[in-house]
């Protein structure tokens, strides 16, 4: 007991000497799961870090003029090409070493922040060629499941019946009505050497799979759950809880997939896994599901969620790429 | 929010009184993708279609938005897309696809400063030659600029009028003031508006290869457009192809293909391009804007007639095609335009073209971020000392 306590202090200590990469002082919301994803994940290595950032919330709050939060060589482009400016910017790197311009020992880490609507949508292409093309570099979505930048619209990571301002809920809806797509596998399913999926209501389970990520030469995924006060409708206290309920509910299953095998980083026991009410409940954006008329969605999510569960319980441990 | 399309008076944003516009004038397809200042537009369409029986689909990026509408239409629903700023760009191409193809929709693009991401919350006017060129290849389109929020609603209804006529995208140049301002917006009952309806064939569909979906047989250069269903057989391609439809990879149907497109537009010109005059029967200087800046342009002339000079305001409401004959018959008349608009110089160049040496042409520039003062338009009059 004591020993393991001792070890987990250590990790702790080790983590809290990691260099900052992005500053305080931003104006990112308070509570903005975004922020926290991006801070930890970075915590993820010592090496000298070069960072794109598609638009979006961590970019417009990170970056207000005349100030910056970031501490690193940081570049913002079109909404849609994240990945693709990493991709030049490493191949560059690459190309500068080979032609003895920068020492052949130098290690950078390139990092590709998008959100959820600059990953699953609009920048899923430039994301998939640069996965295709095996740039060694980190693509890290942070996912609040819409639109926040522009005011809450529905993403394709938006959950099945949740209110978004173009997803509303009403006498002709209720809400979305299509699951979230797979991006973890979508991305898995390239080839790559590291993907995988966390919460930032989990961080020490975050941390170590940036540093993999990180560590790995070739590309490498990770899909950040990122909750949001303003979007979902909850106290801005509540962040970190409501990150660790997604978790407990196995409406956000934490694995990762390393050389195409597939391991459940935290496994939830059956007699632990809450029912997916709890984590609904927790949240304004789902309150319509509450009423009578929508029993049948809240039916259909949590048999959504015990499908899954159960076909990653059945999973665990195969090479499944 | 009631379920039917609306009359009486309202207050609302100009993006709720585009939506409104688009609503009354039959639009029942909007397929989007969040931008700001355009956002609102979306967001209103995804309530209001489903309570009229229409579709909203949020696309997965602009360039989908682009291409959905235009399906929507061969299906034979009028449909729209908003967009701003780096969506527009994303939209260009398969607006070339409209243009040749021949499909009747609307493109709001509700400009904001640029270039790239530029001042996402703040006004420009930075567009107007890109409506006009943005896609590659010949072509013309037509572009229409509201200056209120009231206008926000007619010029939508214009433009879907304009686009089912002429079987063209019309794109719709508001920008971001006119898009967040809130004004008192008067809705006439439907049966008070005007809606055109495309053409469409008549009769039956013919056996085997007999339709020929791009052959104009009343002399307009419009040739009627069946939808996917009716029967008819239809190929529809963004290649240069023959009245069949079929792909035609020569000069001779190239030929014939782009001059039609083209002229459709220019020979209609006296049809489509719409202005506005104000106080220019006796004026000596002509103040030019469109869109948000004419109000200041108003307000400019107002404080000219005090000093005793003699300005008017001609206001564009169609950007595109270009009012080639106004501008022709003022500059025998008048000794000098002033441009006003929310960029580097884009419109006073096509002013200049027109003048052609017979009157002094000055810009009001400004580059992005807000409107102008009626003073900054005056202070490029040189009688005016401000």
């Amino acid at each position: 007991m004591a020993k393991t306590e001792m070890k987990k202090k250590r990790k702790i200590d080790i983590m809290a000497e990691m260099p900052e990469r992005l500053s305080s002082g931003h104006r990112l919301c308070a509570g903005c799961g975004a922020s926290i994803a991006a801070r930890q994940i970075l915590r993820g290595t010592t090496d000298p870090v070069v960072i794109s950032c598609a638009t979006g919330c961590l970019e417009v709050a990170s970056t207000i003029y005349p100030y910056t939060a970031w501490e690193v060589p940081f570049i913002h482009n079109a909404f849609e090409n994240s990945a693709a400016t990493i991709s030049g910017v490493e191949a560059a790197f690459r190309s500068l070493k080979k032609q003895g311009k920068i020492p052949k020992n130098k290690k950078i880490k390139f990092v590709a922040f998008g959100g959820d609507g600059g990953t699953y949508d609009i920048g899923i292409q430039s994301l998939s060629g640069a996965l295709e093309r095996g740039h060694d570099f980190v693509y890290v979505c942070y996912d609040n499941e819409a639109y926040m930048n522009t005011g809450i619209q529905r993403s394709s990571a938006t959950p099945f019946g949740a209110f978004t301002n173009t997803s509303p809920a009403g006498s002709c809806s209720f809400g979305k009505s299509q699951f979230r797509k797979d991006l973890t596998m979508i991305c898995a399913a390239h080839h790559i050497p590291y993907a995988a999926q966390a919460s930032i209501g989990y961080w020490q389970d975050l941390v170590k799979k940036a540093e993999k990520a990180l560590a790995v030469e070739g590309p490498a995924f990770l899909l950040v759950l990122a909750p949001c006060p303003r979007g979902w409708r909850f106290p801005m206290e509540k962040t970190v809880e409501i990150g660790k309920l997604a978790v407990d509910t196995c409406f956000w299953p934490l694995y990762e997939i390393e050389n195409g095998v597939f391991k459940l980083t935290k496994k939830i026991p059956d007699k632990k896994k809450k029912p997916i009410t709890e984590w609904l409940k927790s949240q304004g954006r789902f309150k319509h599901l509450f009423e009578e008329c929508n029993e049948n969605v809240i039916e259909e999510i949590q048999q959504k969620i015990d499908e899954d569960w159960q076909r990653y319980l059945k999973t665990n441990g195969d090479k499944i790429f | 929010m009631t379920t039917q399309t609306l009359s009486g008076e309202f207050f609302m944003a100009g993006n709720a009184a585009a939506a409104e516009g688009a609503i009354a004038a039959g639009c029942r397809f909007f397929g989007g993708y969040p931008i700001t200042p355009s956002t609102e537009l979306a967001e209103r369409m995804s309530r209001r279609l489903p309570q009229i029986g229409g579709v909203f689909i949020q696309m997965e990026d602009e360039i989908a938005s682009m291409a959905a509408i235009l399906g929507a239409s061969w299906a034979g629903k009028k449909s729209m897309t908003a967009t701003s700023g780096p969506g527009i760009s994303l939209m260009m191409e398969n607006i070339g696809l409209g243009v040749i193809t021949e499909t009747p929709c609307v493109i709001v693009n509700v400009q904001r400063g640029g270039p790239s991401t530029g001042l996402p919350t703040l006004v420009g006017q930075q567009d107007v030659m890109q409506a006009r060129w943005g896609s590659h290849g010949d072509y013309e389109i037509i572009a229409l600029a509201p200056g209120s929020v009231q206008e926000c609603f007619d010029v939508v209804i214009k433009a879907f009028n304009f686009a089912e006529q002429y079987r063209t995208p019309v794109i719709v140049l508001m920008d971001e003031c006119t898009s967040h301002m809130w004004e008192k917006v008067v809705i006439p009952p439907p049966e008070e508006i005007e809606r055109i309806n495309r053409k469409t064939p008549d009769g039956p569909p013919p056996e085997g290869e007999d339709f020929y979906p791009y052959r104009c047989t009343d002399g307009t250069m419009i040739p009627p457009m069946p939808k996917a269903g009716d029967g008819y057989r239809m190929h529809i391609t963004g290649l240069t192809h023959d009245e069949k439809g079929y792909p035609k990879i020569n000069a001779a149907t190239q030929d014939k293909l782009v001059r039609r497109l083209c002229d459709k537009i220019r020979k209609n010109a006296d049809d489509i391009v719409i202005t506005e005059d104000y106080m220019l029967d006796d004026a000596e200087i002509v103040i030019v804007a469109f869109g948000t800046v004419s109000r200041s342009a108003k307000s400019a002339v107002r404080i000219a007639r005090k000093k005793g000079l003699k300005v008017g305001l001609l206001k564009l409401v169609t950007i595109w095609p270009f009012a080639e004959k106004k501008i022709k018959e003022l500059a025998e008349r008048v000794k000098l335009f002033v441009v006003a608009e929310i960029n580097y110089g884009q419109i006073v160049n096509e002013v200049e073209r027109c003048v052609a040496g017979k009157a002094e042409v000055r810009l009001s520039s400004k580059l992005g971020g807000e409107l102008h003062h009626p003073e900054e338009i005056l202070s490029a009059i040189p009688e005016v000392v401000v």
